[in-house]
């Protein structure tokens, strides 16, 4: 956990209001992991006060990518960064995605600006997994493909891929493949991985979910990001997850 | 120059002004990656009750303009847990350790005290009688100066260490309060807790958190608290903690010259976990630029 002022090298836009942040931030490479994430002060000032969490997109040599879209103040700051200005980031954060159990066939599954973290994750996926991409999005003009590959897409209003949502999209997606040993990765809003959560649990398929919510610190102190356990205990997300197996959390 | 930063809060000797703020540092291992706790005054632990609380349900904050609302809910391990998990960390911290203590009812107030007072690790108890987050206790307690005035008598009877009550701005005259604690054998108070405060979605109409009200802190509450601050210190003799938007050691030293022997750092932990540190040198500075050879001798220097 490092808090260093870094450099933008480039802040490029992807698609419709989703832009690809890269800042040079050697000292912190070491230390990344696929699903963990970074709590950034886009401004010096008081207005917007708090640090904004942002997953882990990629990394390239020396420099940390994230992916991010532009929703509320703070990321309308941070999109009008140019290459040479300085972000404040606190890091890395959380934990990852368990990836070093092997399963024949690894499905990712983002809803929008949920497709982030899996850039990276896919790097570090062993080169004998198979995998595939399934990206949800509301239209056309949200996808992009930076990072993945093997993409199916599902979207709102049959645009691209499939009408329908991600969920939809999987069901056909594993019938189509035929695979016994499948592991999930998603990341997106409450609403699909809740039902997701439903879908998985009903076919007994391994999962694992990033979770997001508004939080301050992003380390454990403020207390701002609880989720329930199973055990109806609270968790923070930002400490406990983002990751966390879909079988032991209340979404 | 060398510069005296200690402070004296009646009987409670600190190395300087600075206290990192309850619920603001939990019970110190996080923040420990960032900030020496040894280097600092000390820390007032995350509020801490006789049986473990959950909290409340998400969402549980949410920004705003300059600040921030939090709706916790005292969540915390519990008593037991407290000592027998997080008092041996802090003991080899090297820091003034405050215990803040929140109850539902003056004899949970009472039997808290009563079984911390045994902990040497622990310095002093500061009483929470301000929370605006929970439905027992808390604000209920700060609302009625009856109330508090029977917690602080009944706390003091069980320890002879120093105790600090924590007040509410969400009252009409903290001095009334500020008063009571005085003369019911208290030994400093600080001010202020979080100001109560709301914020709704215009598109679904409902309340941001799940609460519905939360806490209002950050740099939007400090104008309010340095004014309860002079209020108290106008009025009533007894040491003032300064606590409310503290970012930078310019707004520390602020407090000290309005009327506060030591300050409270509470959201700029959150933002800059390092705040605290960064305090320290300046305020040490200040005083050196200012050929000021201890920092207490800022304490209420105001000119009005």
């Amino acid at each position: 956990m490092l808090i260093k002022d870094v450099f933008v090298q480039s802040n490029q836009k992807i698609a419709e209001n989703t832009f690809l942040l890269k800042v040079n931030a050697e000292e912190y490479i070491p230390y990344v992991k696929p699903g963990q994430f970074f709590n950034i002060k886009v401004n010096n000032n008081s207005y917007p006060l708090l640090r904004r969490p942002f997953s882990i997109s990629d990394v390239e040599g020396d420099s940390i990518l994230f992916m991010y879209k532009v929703v509320g103040e703070g990321t309308r700051i941070l999109a009008n960064k140019v290459v040479g200005d300085q972000i404040n980031i606190l890091g890395p954060l959380g934990n990852q995605f368990s990836i070093n159990e092997s399963s024949n066939h690894v499905i990712l599954i983002g809803g929008g600006i949920g497709i982030a973290p899996f850039p990276y994750l896919i790097k570090q996926l062993p080169n004998s997994v198979k995998y595939s991409v399934l990206f949800g999005v509301r239209t056309e003009k949200e996808v992009h493909s930076y990072g993945l590959k093997n993409i199916l897409y599902s979207s709102d209003d049959g645009t691209v891929g499939i009408k329908g949502n991600t969920i939809e999209l999987l069901d056909i997606h594993l019938k189509q493949i035929a695979e016994k040993d499948v592991k999930i990765f998603a990341c997106g809003p409450n609403p699909m991985l809740k039902a997701l959560q439903e879908y998985t649990n009903n076919k007994n398929i391994e999962c694992e979910v990033s979770m997001e919510s508004a939080m301050a610190c992003g380390f454990g102190i403020c207390q701002g990001c609880p989720i329930e356990n199973k055990d109806n205990n609270y968790k923070l997300i930002c400490k406990d997850g983002p990751v966390f197996n879909i079988r032991d959390i209340m979404i | 120059m060398s510069v005296d930063l200690s402070v004296n809060i009646g009987s409670l000797k600190l190395k300087n002004p600075i206290l990192l703020a309850s619920g603001t540092v939990g019970y110190g291992n996080e923040i420990s990656e960032f900030v020496d706790l040894s280097k600092i005054g000390g820390i007032v632990t995350k509020s801490i009750s006789l049986k473990p609380r959950k909290g409340n349900p998400p969402q549980r904050i949410v920004e705003t303009s300059s600040g921030m609302l939090n709706a916790i809910g005292l969540a915390n391990v519990g008593l037991e847990l407290f000592i027998k998990e997080k008092i041996p960390f802090l003991k080899n911290l090297g820091s003034t350790l405050i215990c803040n203590i929140a109850a539902s009812s003056i004899e949970e107030y009472v039997e808290c005290v009563d079984i911390l007072d045994k902990e040497e690790t622990i310095k002093a108890f500061e009483i929470n009688v301000s929370c605006p987050n929970v439905k027992e206790g808390g604000l209920i307690f700060g609302n009625d100066v009856k109330a508090v005035a029977k917690i602080t008598e009944k706390v003091r009877g069980k320890t002879s260490k120093p105790i600090i009550i924590k007040l509410s701005p969400n009252n009409s005259n903290i001095v009334d309060y500020a008063k009571i604690a005085k003369q019911e054998g208290a030994d400093a108070v600080s001010a202020i807790n979080t100001l109560v405060g709301t914020s709704f979605d215009i598109y679904s109409k409902k309340p941001k958190i799940k609460n519905i009200t939360g806490g209002l802190s950050g740099p939007a509450i400090k104008p309010v608290a340095l004014a309860k601050v002079l209020e108290i210190s106008k009025e009533v003799d007894i040491p003032i903690i300064g606590i409310g938007g503290i970012m930078n050691w310019k707004d520390a030293v602020e407090f000290m010259i309005v009327g506060a022997s030591a300050f409270q750092i509470g959201t700029a932990n959150f933002i800059n976990p390092k705040a605290s540190m960064e305090i320290l040198d300046g305020i040490k500075k200040y005083c050196q630029e200012n050929t000021i050879s201890k920092i207490s001798d800022i304490i209420r220097t105001r000119k009005i």
